[in-house]
């Protein structure tokens, strides 16, 4: 047995891990220097173990489950969330060497276990029985059902022109042109949809603070709060690698510059996309919830399907086919 | 059919956007509310019955602690009514610090007031900016008098403390610096079609009702009545100064906001003036008794404060204490139209239109 099958999931574990530790680092510095203030730098030198000391608070936090809590579903909640985010991961290619499972159809794969997670947070929101996060869970729920139709009709003009689910074989499609280019109202239209999915600002009605305290998180507390967190986070990770993948030519090198070695491309396009989503954080108000259903039905599928069309027929147009 | 049942919502009083210490109880019918009732008195602090029992320069830090976010008005409320009463002179210098404070202190009222809606629609970074600003406000007027908040700043017949050296220079770089900023707001704020989106059209009411509840401030001058009591009743010096009356016309969230933003630079417009118009030199106390005996009788006198008509009604015997003292308080006037503007709104509309009305919790529980 290759011992790769073994060790690897390890190593992107601790990789990921590593990832949201700084990726909840640099959201507090970008967001605090975008506001003026000065965002962590106690903790550590500048700051940087910040986000370790807050998992070690949460640690040693006590363990409360409500008296009149679902138990075992209360308990189930934070692990049905967070395993499909990790699990995700498998089939992404960071390069052509650096990847774990090579499916055929990478792509139904990651859109069908992810959309596992939103089961977690309902039954989280169901089962904690306070009236919040009830009304979190609901929310959450129907946003991310509505917003994952969207996001699944935007990659099929990708699929369309590459004819395959395989990502790594996406990825090399995109040898010459990114399909940002081409795909253009694809890309805005995937973008958007994965901020709903990933819940976060303008997007961000299941966790709203200022509405429903917490959303269906509400009632958790410690590692439990802890899980939800991370399944967040996690979801960032594996959504910009997505987009790489997707939209920006995953590892391959802009303008003939191949002297940078791949695996970097990645990570910079990547950390791109992952600014971008700490930017808007910084920048948009939330939206409201009766705005959201009638944004992705009536805006969003539209498009998407518009896009399919125009794929097709750009396909089949002789000097654009090239390019498609 | 499926069986629905009401839900029995309690938001608050730990809510984080009931703006302090407000309890809603919230019938919803799914996500729409049937029926809101709010519940107040968690800040309750007999303010007007601790005030029989003080003389009137003891009352005046109790003002303070009324509407926290502009003391320098509620003193002036308290000063001003004693004031009429007794028909003293006020020194000239005085009624311009005085002007100076209470417009610095409304800039900084109506920042937070626009932070902390922004942070109820969802947006994080204007609350910041607004805190930012608001706080070289803070500066300048703990300069002045040694206090951030609680001012204690007026005195029956003056002021207590004379400008320090250089500080209307800082007054007028900080009038330039705001209207710099006011442009960097606009920017960020009213130009963006998410929050166009939640606002307009949003907690709507029209004259008639705003003058059936009472309404005051930029409540009531949101639906088109043009009512500033600065501009109506006019106090203090405020007939030496040109501005304008900014007014909406339909009575949503939206137009509340730019209505407060424009007061904003109204408020510039008087500061910037006031400070053109400063007597070089003279006293900031008038020549007023040693012990304060207020002439039997009572008065009121009502004063524009940043959220209202701040009226202060005095029924005195002749003594140095108040026989009866009644604060009109206009968040608490403000507050009464919120159950039926929430009659059959969303609930993710509930903390908009609670924001929209701009309460203090410290001032509706008196």
């Amino acid at each position: 047995m290759n011992p790769l099958i073994v060790i690897g999931p390890v190593v992107l574990l601790l990789l990921v891990l590593g990832f949201v530790t700084y990726a909840i680092y640099f959201e507090r510095k970008i967001i605090g220097w975008m506001q003026s203030r000065v965002g962590p730098n106690q903790v550590g030198p500048f700051g940087l173990l910040q986000t370790v000391a807050d998992v070690m608070k949460l640690w040693m936090k006590e363990d409360i489950i409500p008296q009149k809590a679902d138990k075992f579903l209360f308990q189930l909640a934070p692990i049905v969330a967070f395993v499909p985010s990790f699990v995700v991961l498998a089939v992404i290619p960071f390069t052509d060497q650096i990847k774990f499972a090579d499916l055929g159809v990478g792509l139904l794969y990651y859109l069908a276990v992810s959309s596992i997670t939103i089961l977690g947070m309902l039954i989280g929101g169901w089962s904690s029985n306070n009236k919040y996060s009830l009304l979190g869970g609901i929310r959450s729920t129907a946003q991310m059902i509505s917003y994952e139709v969207p996001l699944i009709l935007s990659v099929v003009g990708v699929i369309l022109s590459t004819q395959t689910l395989n990502l790594t074989e996406i990825v090399n499609a995109q040898k010459n042109v990114w399909f940002i280019f081409p795909q253009f109202l694809g890309f805005i239209v995937f973008l958007i949809a994965s901020l709903a999915e990933l819940n976060r600002t303008p997007f961000d009605l299941p966790e709203a603070e200022s509405e429903i305290v917490a959303g269906y998180h509400v009632e958790y507390t410690g590692f439990r709060f802890a899980f939800f967190m991370l399944t967040e986070y996690v979801y960032v990770f594996a959504m910009a690698s997505l987009t790489t993948i997707l939209f920006l030519g995953g590892w391959h090198a802009p303008f003939g510059l191949t002297f940078i070695p791949p695996i970097i491309w990645f990570l910079l396009k990547f950390s791109l996309i992952v600014f971008f989503l700490f930017w808007l954080r910084a920048t948009f108000p939330r939206l409201r919830a009766d705005q959201l259903m009638p944004f992705a039905w009536k805006v969003l599928v539209p498009l998407a399907i518009a896009n399919v069309f125009l794929s097709v027929i750009l396909k089949e147009l002789p000097i654009i086919q090239a390019y498609y | 059919m499926l069986r629905t049942e009401e839900m029995i919502l309690n938001v608050g009083p730990q809510h984080p956007s009931t703006h302090g210490v407000l309890r809603l109880l919230v019938t919803l019918d799914g996500e729409v509310i049937k029926e809101a009732t709010p519940v107040i008195g968690y800040l309750h602090r007999g303010t007007e019955k601790l005030a029989e029992d003080l003389n009137y320069t003891q009352i005046i830090p109790y003002t303070d602690r009324l509407d926290y976010l502009s003391a320098m008005t509620n003193n002036y409320a308290l000063v001003h009514a004693v004031e009429s009463m007794m028909e003293l002179e006020i020194p000239e210098r005085a009624e311009y610090l005085r002007v100076i404070t209470m417009e610095l202190n409304r800039i900084a009222s109506h920042l937070v007031w626009m932070g902390t809606f922004l942070l109820d629609v969802g947006a994080m970074s204007p609350f910041l900016f607004a805190f930012r600003d608001r706080e070289q406000i803070l500066d300048l007027l703990n300069e002045l008098c040694g206090a951030r908040i609680t001012f204690n700043y007026m005195r029956v017949g003056g002021v207590k403390w004379d400008a320090p050296e250089g500080w209307l220079r800082k007054v007028k770089d900080f009038v330039a610096y705001m209207r710099k900023k006011m442009k960097e707001y606009h920017r960020l704020i009213t130009g963006n079609e998410i929050f166009v989106q939640r606002t307009k059209g949003v907690g709507r009411y029209d004259q008639e009702r705003a003058i059936q509840y009472s309404l005051s401030g930029a409540n009531l001058r949101v639906t088109g009545v043009k009512w500033d009591l600065r501009k109506d009743q006019p106090y203090s010096i405020y007939d030496r100064f040109e501005f304008d009356i900014p007014t909406g016309k339909t009575g949503d969230l939206y137009e509340k906001y730019i209505c407060r933003m424009q007061e904003i630079v109204e408020s510039l417009k008087i500061v910037d003036q006031a400070i053109e118009q400063f007597p070089e030199k003279g006293p900031i106390m008038g020549k007023v008794p040693r012990v304060l005996r207020v002439p039997e009788g009572e008065i009121y006198a009502g004063i524009e404060s940043p959220r209202g008509e701040l009226g202060c009604h005095i029924v005195s015997k002749g003594k140095d204490k108040p026989w009866r003292l009644k604060f009109r308080r206009p968040s608490f006037y403000n507050l009464q139209i919120l159950p039926t503007l929430l009659k059959g709104e969303n609930i993710s509309n509930l903390v908009v239109i609670l924001g929209g009305i701009d309460i203090v919790l410290g001032e509706v529980d008196g």
